[in-house]
């Protein structure tokens, strides 16, 4: 069983000041930590766990910059075979559109059963991809899986809806799966295993290769904002003893204990 | 006149919330554009559905089958694509929901028009479009240029519009389809997430915890919490990631919404898709060691310190005063 997974990397903005650059549409990249999309490491995971099952071959695909590289190696190193990166220094600004129509230009001469992606980046938060991709493939997906069981032909995976309820649909290979964290438990690297990945070449695809005239961007940045406050909250300050003493007090004022 | 559509999203019989709102939104296009508005029904008996949004719309499109009893996006799309080539609308809606989030960049890369997915807002200027999104973890929003096209589709955060009441005069039409659920991709069945020992919904004090706990053993400093205050633990998304709590704890859109009479959120960052099912409380605690946390928005007092110094002091004082 052959596997695309798209992975992209991504600045660790969850926990970490978010400032806009001079531009107004990008942010401050410098002292931000950069990482695996979180949900495509799961999608990675899964694909690692079928190769397990059924044997065949993980390629994983990313269109990023330079340093998109350490995040392949890492792909390599928990366990994919190849890995590709798509130079998006050659094109300019992306949405989810654009790059969907890249990466299908990109993998036109490989062979797949399944494709996974994440369900969603955690930086433009489109969760466009995967589906796009699989519509340009002219291919069946299921989107948000949170299960997959499969056979050489076809698969039964659950899709998450809202409100704890869940689908299960049976859909024909080749597919394409966005699948949702929570799906599998994403394993570590090895140091040794690190080591080898350091070594194995990355195969790097640009304008050159990719000869599409017709890519089309569906949105542009205007400009990025902090969000409007939709409620004023009242911090509670002072030393912790301070601070939960006062919040202490307001839950007796209101009834609540 | 142009057309606005809005798809009217429905699971097992019932018309989900998130239709209203994108009717809701449907008539404000409607009227800045000089549009009529129509709601879009693909399902099965359906008269009770259409029932339910009567005076929505200026008119009801109901494509009414066997195959549409049940959400699949391919027949969807099949029966959609026709219908949206043919009637051109200016700007088609869905939610930005499983079902949006399936179907929209599918249908519109089909029809080869421009789309978006998960606007907050949607502006017409000129026949020129922004939205209005959410990146980076929630920290910031961007405002968003469409390219020039006469027609749109995008999806719609939940949350963004209100359900409004309304009394538009409202035509009925059907369209017949030849469309049968195609073999590459069939929908089986529904399942529920199994009922737990503890039923979130019920208690009057919830404390939520998030990917803030770090460590699994970390639990019992807030369990020991809970238990003072006479609350329940409930959680964000990373924490049943990890297996640290069941599923039916899960406080969000994919989980359950709660309305207690007071929620903690502690080390919760406050993605929408979590505050989506906890804005509804009537008090709201935040405590995160991040000022800047999204959660914080949504909380009437917040302590923005660590958690780990915090939740103990707060336990001790809590009995204190009890």
């Amino acid at each position: 069983m052959d596997i695309i997974v798209c992975i992209k990397r991504v600045p660790q903005t969850a926990e970490a000041d978010v400032t806009i650059d001079y531009t107004g549409k990008e942010i401050e990249k410098d002292r931000l930590s950069f990482d695996m999309n979180e949900s495509d490491s799961y999608a990675l995971e899964e694909a690692v766990l079928l190769k397990e099952k059924f044997g065949g071959e993980i390629t994983v695909i990313s269109l990023g910059h330079q340093d998109t590289e350490d995040t392949l190696r890492i792909a390599l190193a928990k366990g994919a075979d190849n890995a590709i990166r798509i130079k998006a220094e050659d094109f300019d600004e992306l949405d989810g559109y654009k790059t969907a129509q890249i990466i299908k230009a990109s993998i036109s001469d490989l062979n797949f059963d399944l494709i996974f992606t994440g369900c969603i980046a955690t930086d433009d938060a489109y969760s466009q991809v995967g589906v796009t991709l699989a519509e340009l493939l002219d291919i069946p997906h299921a989107s948000l899986v949170i299960f997959i069981d499969t056979s050489e032909k076809r698969a039964h995976v659950h899709r998450e809806l809202e409100g704890g309820l869940m689908e299960h649909l049976d859909i024909s290979l080749p597919a394409l799966c966005t699948i949702q964290t929570g799906i599998n438990e994403p394993r570590y690297a090895s140091l040794i295993a690190i080591r080898r990945a350091a070594k194995k070449e990355i195969k790097v695809l640009g304008k050159e290769e990719i000869k599409d005239e017709n890519i089309l961007l569906n949105t542009q940045i205007e400009e990025l904002f902090i969000p409007p406050k939709t409620k004023e909250v009242e911090f509670l300050t002072g030393s912790p003893g301070e601070s939960a003493g006062k919040l202490a007090n307001i839950f007796k004022e209101k009834g609540l204990i | 006149m142009s057309e606005i559509y809005t798809l009217i999203e429905h699971r097992q019989g019932e018309i989900r919330d998130i239709s209203f709102e994108l009717l809701s939104c449907g008539r404000k296009l409607a009227e800045k554009t000089n549009s009529n508005l129509t709601a879009l029904i693909l399902g099965h008996n359906t008269e009770n559905l259409v029932g339910k949004i009567k005076s929505q719309a200026h008119r009801i499109l109901v494509i009414d089958s066997e195959v549409f009893k049940d959400y699949n996006s391919e027949s969807y799309q099949l029966a959609l694509s026709d219908i949206i080539k043919k009637a051109n609308p200016f700007i088609t809606l869905m939610g930005h929901t499983a079902f949006g989030m399936d179907l929209c960049p599918a249908l519109a890369t089909q029809l080869e028009i421009p789309f978006t997915t998960d606007c907050l807002d949607i502006d017409v200027v000129d026949n020129k479009i922004t939205v209005t999104r959410q990146v980076y973890d929630g920290k910031l929003n961007a405002k968003i240029a469409v390219r020039d096209n006469p027609s749109y589709l995008f999806t719609v955060r939940a949350g963004c519009f209100l359900a409004e009441e309304s009394d538009l005069k409202t035509e009925i039409a059907n369209i017949d389809t030849s469309v049968t659920e195609p073999d590459y991709r069939k929908f089986v069945e529904y399942i529920e997430t199994p009922a737990g020992d503890v039923d979130i919904t019920k208690s009057d004090v919830v404390i939520g915890i998030g990917r803030g706990i770090k460590e699994q053993e970390n639990l019992a400093m807030v369990e020991e919490f809970a238990d003072a205050i006479g609350g329940v633990v409930a959680c964000s998304r990373p924490i049943v990631d990890a297996d640290w709590l069941p599923k039916d704890r899960q406080v969000g859109s994919s989980g359950k919404t709660i309305k207690p009479k007071l929620y903690i959120a502690v080390g919760i960052s406050g993605a929408f898709q979590h505050v989506s099912g906890m804005k509804g409380a009537e008090t709201i605690i935040a405590i995160n060691k991040d000022p800047n946390a999204p959660i914080f928005n949504e909380a009437d007092y917040g302590i923005a310190d660590d958690l780990f110094k915090v939740v103990p002091v707060l336990k001790e004082k809590v009995m204190e005063l009890k």
